[in-house]
Order: C-alpha cells, then sequence, then structure tokens
C-alpha cells in the first residue's frame, strides 16, 4: 500500500473512533444537564442520585472524546500537510475558534461541575453543566464549518496554489453547514437518548432502582422521539441540498448510473462499480425525484453523465466515489433513523398504556437498540466523506494530492498500528468501565464526589 | 498593521500560557510516584491537578488551531516534519488522559499501578519531547526548497536537543513541585518541599548547560549577541529567585518565580527567532519566515478580531476556575475505596 491509503486509512479509523464519542458527548451532556435542572427545580434526591450516575458515564465517554479529538487536530499536519497548505486560510479558522471557544469552556466547566458538588452555589452548579452541553454543540457546528468548506467551498480565492479567505461571513454561515450541523447534532442527542434508554432498562428489566430508572427511561423517549422525527426532516433537506451541489455523491447514494426523468428510488441493488452497472434492482418509480425536487417530473442526473460532466470540467481521471460502501452506508443510515422513531414511538404508547415499567421484551430491546446509533452515525459520516472521493475539497483538491510527502508509508504504517492497537485497548477498558458503572445503578445521594 | 506581528505574538503567548499551565500539571505527574507514600497520597496528587489539567491541555489545542489557521506552512513543516515525536506525544497524552480519568474507577492494585505508570510517563515523555522540539526548531532543521522537512529522525535525536528535553523535565518538575506545596498539608506537603530543595541545584546546572551551550547550537544568540538581553536576564533573575524563596519557604513566590523562568525562557525563544519560525540548516532562502508561512491578511484579520474578544474571557473564566479550586488537599479529602 502506498502512503496515500494508509493515510486515508488512518484518518478513517481514528476519526471513526473519535465519532464514537462525539455523538454520545452531545446527547449525554444535554441529558445530565436535563437531569440536573430537574434536580435543582425540585430538590428531589432521585434526580440528584440520576444526574450523578449518568453524569459519572458521561465523563468516561467525555475524556475518550477528548483524547481521541487531539488525534485529529494533529493529524491535519502530520499526514495531511500539502492539505493544510492548501487550506489553512480558511480551515484553520473554525479550528481554531472551536479551541477557544468551545473547548476552553467545555474543559474548564466540566471540572468545575465534577469537582463543585457542595463548594459553589447550586445556581452556578447548574451553569457549569449546562455551559459544558452548550460548548459540546458549539463544537460540533464549528468543526462542521470546517468540514462543510471541504463538502462545498464558499468565500475563497486560489492565490498561488492555495484557497485564501475572500468571505468570512460566507465561510461562517455556509449553506452546506447550516444544512449539516442540525441534522448532525441532533443525531447525536438521539444517540445519547437511546444511551439513557438502554441503559435504563437494564435496571427497569431487574426490577432495580424501578422509580429512579422509570424517570430516566421517560425523558430519553420523549428525547430520542422528538430528536429521531428532527433527524428525518434534517436529513431530507441535507439529501436534497447534496443533490444540488454534490450530485454525484446523490447519485452515488441512489446507485443511479443513468439520468432519469422523473427518477426512482432504489430500494436493493448489488452494485458493480467496474462494468459500471446493477443487477438484482428494486427500484420505486417516481420517489427520487419526489425527494430530491419536491416535484413529479425534474430530472436526477446519473453518474455516467456526471462522470462525463467532470472530465470535461477537470480533466480525464475518474470521479466516481466508492459506490456500494456510500449506497449501502445511505440505506443503513436511513434504515437505522426510521428504526429509532418507530421504536421510541411506540415506548411512548406503552408509556401511555402504563407498561413500560413492566414490558420486558420491549426494555429487552431497548438494551440492544442502544448500540445501533453508532452504526448510523458512522454510516451517516462514510456516505459524507467518501461520497466526495476522490476529492479532499470538493472539486479544488484531490486527496491524493493532500497528503504529506516527507512521511514514508513505513512511518503512516507503523503510527496507524500504533493508534488501531491503542484505541481497541481504550474501547476495550472503556466498555468495561461503562458496563461496570451502568449496572451498578445510581448511587447514594451523599455518596462522595471526588473525581480521582 | 504587521498582522503576522501580531500573531507571532499570539502564538507565542498560547505556547507560554500551555507551557506555564501544563509545565506544573506535568510536574505533577512525574512527581507523583515519588511523594506519595500511599494510595492516599497518590490520590491527593492527582487530585491537586484535577480541576485543571484537561483545560491546560486545551492551550496546545488552541496553539495548534491558531498556527494552522495564522501559519499554514509552519504548521505543516512542524507537524509532518516531527511526525514520530508528534506520535510518540500524542500516545503519551491520551494514555496520561486515561490514567487520570480512570484510576479511581477501580480499587483494584494492579489497575492504579497501570494508571499510574500512564500517568507518570504520559507526563515526562510530552515535557521531555516539547524540550528536544523546541531546541530543534531553534537549532534549524532541515527545510528544503518546497518548505518541507527533508532529514530523519536521527538529526532531530541529538544530543544538545535531548538535553533541552532534559531541561524542560528539570524545569516542570520543579515548578510542578512548587504547585504541590501550594496545594497539600502535612507529611506530604513536607515532602514536596524538600523535594524542590534538592531538585532546584540539578535543575540549575542543567538549566545553565543548557544556555551557555546555546551560544553555540542555536540561532537564537545571532541577534542577542555575547551579553544576554533584558529578557535572558529576566530568566535568569527569576529562576535564581525561585532558589531564595525556596530557602525562605515561601513557597507560593517561589511557585511564581518558576512560572516566571517558564513565561520568560520561552518568550527568548519566540523573540530570538523573529522573524524566523522555522529556520533552515539548508540553505537560508528557505527559511520559514512569519512572511513566507503565514496566512493571507483577511484571515489574520478575522482571527485578530476573535482573539481580542474571546481570549479576555477564556483568562477571567479559567482564573476564576484556579480560584473556586484553590484551597489545600486533605487526607480526610480522599473518599475511602
Amino acid at each position: 500500500m502506498e502512503s496515500i491509503d494508509i493515510a486515508r486509512w488512518q484518518f478513517g479509523i481514528t476519526t471513526t473512533y473519535h465519532y464514537l464519542f462525539v455523538p454520545l458527548t452531545l446527547g449525554l451532556s444535554v441529558l445530565t444537564a436535563i437531569l440536573h435542572s430537574f434536580y435543582y427545580k425540585t430538590g428531589s434526591s432521585e434526580y440528584k442520585r440520576l444526574t450523578k450516575f449518568f453524569g459519572k458515564l458521561f465523563i468516561i465517554i467525555f475524556a475518550l472524546g477528548v483524547v481521541t479529538g487531539i488525534v485529529l487536530e494533529f493529524q491535519f499536519g502530520m499526514a495531511w500537510s500539502e492539505y493544510s497548505r492548501f487550506v489553512g486560510d480558511i480551515f484553520g479558522i473554525p479550528l481554531a475558534i472551536e479551541a477557544l471557544l468551545a473547548f476552553f469552556l467545555e474543559s474548564t466547566f466540566i471540572a468545575v461541575w465534577l469537582f463543585g458538588w457542595d463548594r459553589i452555589s447550586k445556581g452556578l452548579h447548574l451553569l457549569s453543566i449546562w455551559l459544558v452541553a452548550i460548548a459540546s454543540s458549539l463544537s460540533a457546528i464549528w468543526i462542521l464549518i470546517a468540514n462543510s468548506w471541504m463538502q462545498v467551498p464558499v468565500g475563497y480565492v486560489l492565490n498561488e496554489g492555495r484557497a485564501e479567505l475572500s468571505d468570512f461571513v460566507a465561510v461562517l454561515l455556509n449553506e452546506q453547514m447550516l444544512v449539516m450541523a442540525p441534522h448532525t447534532i441532533i443525531a447525536g442527542f438521539v444517540t445519547g437518548g437511546l444511551f439513557m434508554l438502554g441503559i435504563s432498562a437494564w435496571h427497569l428489566y431487574r426490577g432495580h432502582q424501578v422509580e429512579l430508572f422509570g424517570k430516566s427511561a421517560r425523558i430519553s423517549l420523549i428525547f430520542v422521539a422528538v430528536g429521531g422525527l428532527l433527524t428525518a426532516t434534517t436529513g431530507h433537506d441535507h439529501a436534497q441540498h447534496t443533490g444540488e451541489h454534490q450530485p454525484m455523491k446523490l447519485a452515488a447514494m441512489e446507485g443511479l448510473w443513468d439520468t432519469e426523468e422523473p427518477a426512482s428510488f432504489s430500494l436493493f441493488a448489488i452494485i458493480d462499480q467496474e462494468n459500471r452497472t446493477a443487477t438484482r434492482e428494486i427500484r420505486l418509480p417516481y420517489l427520487l425525484t419526489i425527494l430530491a425536487h419536491n416535484d413529479l417530473t425534474s430530472p436526477v442526473r446519473g453518474m455516467n453523465e456526471l462522470q462525463e460532466m467532470k472530465e470535461e470540467q477537470f480533466g480525464p481521471g475518474d470521479y466516481l466515489p466508492p459506490i456500494a460502501i456510500v449506497y449501502w452506508g445511505f440505506r443503513i443510515m436511513v434504515g437505522l433513523g426510521m428504526l429509532f422513531i418507530v421504536f421510541s414511538i411506540y415506548g411512548i404508547t406503552l408509556w401511555w398504556r402504563g407498561k413500560l415499567d413492566t414490558s420486558k421484551r420491549y426494555l429487552k430491546y431497548a438494551m440492544i437498540v442502544m448500540f445501533l446509533p453508532f452504526i448510523a452515525n458512522s454510516a451517516g459520516w462514510i456516505v459524507a466523506e467518501m461520497g466526495r472521493q476522490p476529492w479532499i475539497v470538493y472539486g479544488l483538491l484531490l486527496t491524493a494530492d493532500g497528503v504529506s510527502p516527507n512521511v514514508s508509508g513505513g512511518k503512516m504504517l507503523l503510527t496507524t498500528i500504533g493508534f488501531t492497537l491503542i484505541y481497541g485497548l481504550l474501547a476495550a477498558v472503556a466498555g468495561f468501565l461503562i458496563y461496570r458503572f451502568a449496572k451498578k445503578g445510581a448511587p447514594e445521594e451523599d455518596a462522595p464526589t471526588h473525581a480521582y | 498593521m504587521d498582522f503576522q506581528l501580531i500573531w507571532f505574538i499570539l502564538i507565542a503567548i498560547l505556547f507560554i500560557g500551555y507551557f506555564l499551565l501544563e509545565g506544573f500539571d506535568f510536574g505533577v505527574g512525574i512527581l507523583m510516584p515519588f511523594v506519595s507514600k500511599d494510595d492516599v497520597d497518590r490520590r491527593i496528587t492527582i487530585n491537586t491537578i484535577g480541576p485543571f489539567w484537561d483545560a491546560n491541555e486545551v492551550w496546545l489545542i488552541t496553539a495548534g488551531g491558531a498556527m494552522f489557521a495564522a501559519f499554514p506552512h509552519w504548521y505543516a513543516t512542524l507537524f509532518s516534519g516531527f511526525y514520530i515525536p508528534l506520535f510518540l506525544l500524542l500516545v503519551a497524552l491520551i494514555l496520561r488522559a486515561v490514567g487520570f480519568e480512570f484510576r479511581s474507577k477501580m480499587p483494584d492494585k494492579w489497575w492504579r499501578k497501570t494508571a499510574d505508570l500512564f500517568i507518570f510517563w504520559g507526563s515526562l515523555l510530552p515535557a521531555f519531547l516539547w524540550g528536544v522540539a523546541l531546541t530543534n526548531i531553534v537549532q534549524g532543521l532541515p527545510i528544503g526548497p518546497d518548505k518541507n522537512f527533508v532529514g530523519h529522525l536521527g538529526a532531530v535525536l541529538n544530543p544538545y536537543a535531548l538535553l533541552g528535553g532534559l531541561a524542560a523535565v528539570a524545569l516542570f518538575t520543579l515548578h510542578g513541585a512548587l504547585f504541590l506545596s501550594l496545594r497539600t498539608t502535612g507529611d506530604l506537603k513536607e515532602r514536596v518541599e524538600k523535594v524542590a530543595r534538592l531538585l532546584w541545584i540539578p535543575a540549575g546546572l542543567i538549566l545553565a548547560a543548557f544556555a551557555i551551550l546555546g551560544y553555540w547550537q542555536t540561532v537564537l544568540f545571532e541577534g542577542l549577541g555575547l551579553i544576554p538581553g533584558t529578557l535572558p536576564t529576566l530568566t535568569i533573575i527569576s529562576f535564581v529567585a525561585s532558589y531564595v524563596f525556596i530557602q525562605l519557604r515561601w513557597h507560593g513566590y517561589a511557585f511564581g518565580a518558576t512560572g516566571a523562568a517558564i513565561v520568560l525562557g520561552t518568550a527568548v525563544v519566540f523573540s530570538g527567532l523573529f522573524p524566523l519560525v522555522m529556520p533552515s540548516t539548508i540553505d537560508a532562502a528557505y527559511h520559514l519566515t512569519v512572511y513566507n508561512a503565514s496566512s493571507s491578511e483577511l484571515t489574520l484579520k478575522v482571527m485578530s478580531v476573535v482573539a481580542l474578544i474571546f481570549l479576555p474571557i477564556v483568562l477571567g473564566y479559567q482564573g476564576w476556575s484556579y480560584y473556586v479550586f484553590s484551597q489545600r488537599l486533605t487526607r480526610e479529602a480522599i473518599p475511602r475505596d
């Protein structure tokens, strides 16, 4: 393998791994803050115990998100130095602002919250967890501003082979970010909600601390149902925007080789990228045109036509992304997203009929469903990132041209193996700890809260 | 206005903040196994930096991001050039954070011993690597015409750079001992004070050797000349003052003095470099400077406004968090397992 392939694998592994913890942090920070708010308002010991319980799990996850995040910031310069030189003017800004605005806030106030029980006023203590939650979403917005620029570059001029900033507001309010950020952040809320639901279900299933975990189960159900619906609507906006600005990605998501007017939506297909065809297809007529354009007649361009257009624009080359992965990634993401909506609404109907705490089968499924958002999140990012290949900056810089020229394949391989081993070990340890604490249940109200 | 100069200073400030703050928590991590008699002592030691170490690390993340935005070539050359050392740094920082966060989660001996190893090596190695990296920069690196580092790892690990690593470890450890003396009580406090007393002379010798050899080894003194200027003199005075304060048992002042030595010493490095950011040993034409490594002016302007608004706010609430957690930790404060 050449260094470019290894660098891509490394980025894929380290980013996907990091993104196991990010959505959980997004969701659990808000949920912990909500539990804490209930405690603040009611003074009830039950909410205090729940806050401490989920807070403890949140801290473990947060810590892993932080350490795996530093790797990413360094990786741009280490493995992708040519990319960094090309985009630094623009891409560096949101990265720096993210650290200055969000990371300082997050890291300072999570410590204030963790160590601050009984040390600062109750109002200030509550404020500190809300600041952590706000900072988490803020950091997501800034990094998505950076990513959006790679997807749909705006507000730049090319000068001496580098992209230079010409319009900061355009970069800040990139339409791509405006459709991407809500979808991504709310999906994080759903992830956190299903996590809380699953853990609550574990205790309800065993009849353990029922009065406590019944509360957290209900809060998380509402959270997931509302979040699930919003993830779907924002995802729809996002996909329409993709069709407009990255038509090749949309065509790959649909396995659409030839332009159709009106276009059908694919339910199943075996993709043969080499021969540019697909077999065993099941397609629903009109649906893709309806989804992409909100009408019954507009065309959706297929990959063959788009490839020709790209060759005309950028010269000869292969402008197709890895289609099967993008096609199936999209289906897995959407399918799971639908499942989460149905699952949470069904849970609410059980609650309505007073059967939530005792419906063993539902509680059992909840313990399984809590793991699925991680698959959905990764699938979503795989669609977004692999779907825009071969570009690292869409239409401006090829991924192959972004890699560090002075770092050998051997070095890249060494660090990739190193990160993978450490991350594997971390996953095992973190999984074990989360399991251990989740199983233990909520601590006593006045249990010590010293962190280390 | 010279925005390149402003951003050079801002990045220097971010690194200074990083070394000043993370410096003592590296020191505490290095000292933890040696000043603790039992697990309670170790937990106290870790808890002295518990509320701070993570936010201290954000200074590095911000410095990295700011460098990426303001001087993309500096960022790209530095990070791809120091590929393996930075990989080791990342591994160390990951294990260190894991050590802190997970240590108290299980009472088993083997678990805590493993965490202690992570904390110790995860503090020692980054301190050392920063010393090595900074020394390399002021020594100059083999940077070619396309702004890329073209040397080998062996050149990075030259004797003078290793001495620089040692100097950073010594200074941070002393700084950490003094921090511990401000947040502990009883026997533990006496032990860390003793460490500070014993450590000062060897640390001073290493730092002196590093500074004196710097006349021959680095580009810093080409501009400064033989007689040290104001900043180097103030650095020396601060460090010597820390000795006096330690002897007088004025540990708060001593901590301030080692802090000042870190701030001023780092300032010497950055001011000595300017306008270079990464000198090339191959050809002076290949030097990376604040002008040929920087972003466009609009980027620097936008970033200046952002920094001007938010850096003071960050300093405000971070300072406040130090105030909230300023009392000493006693053995009674640590819950039993």
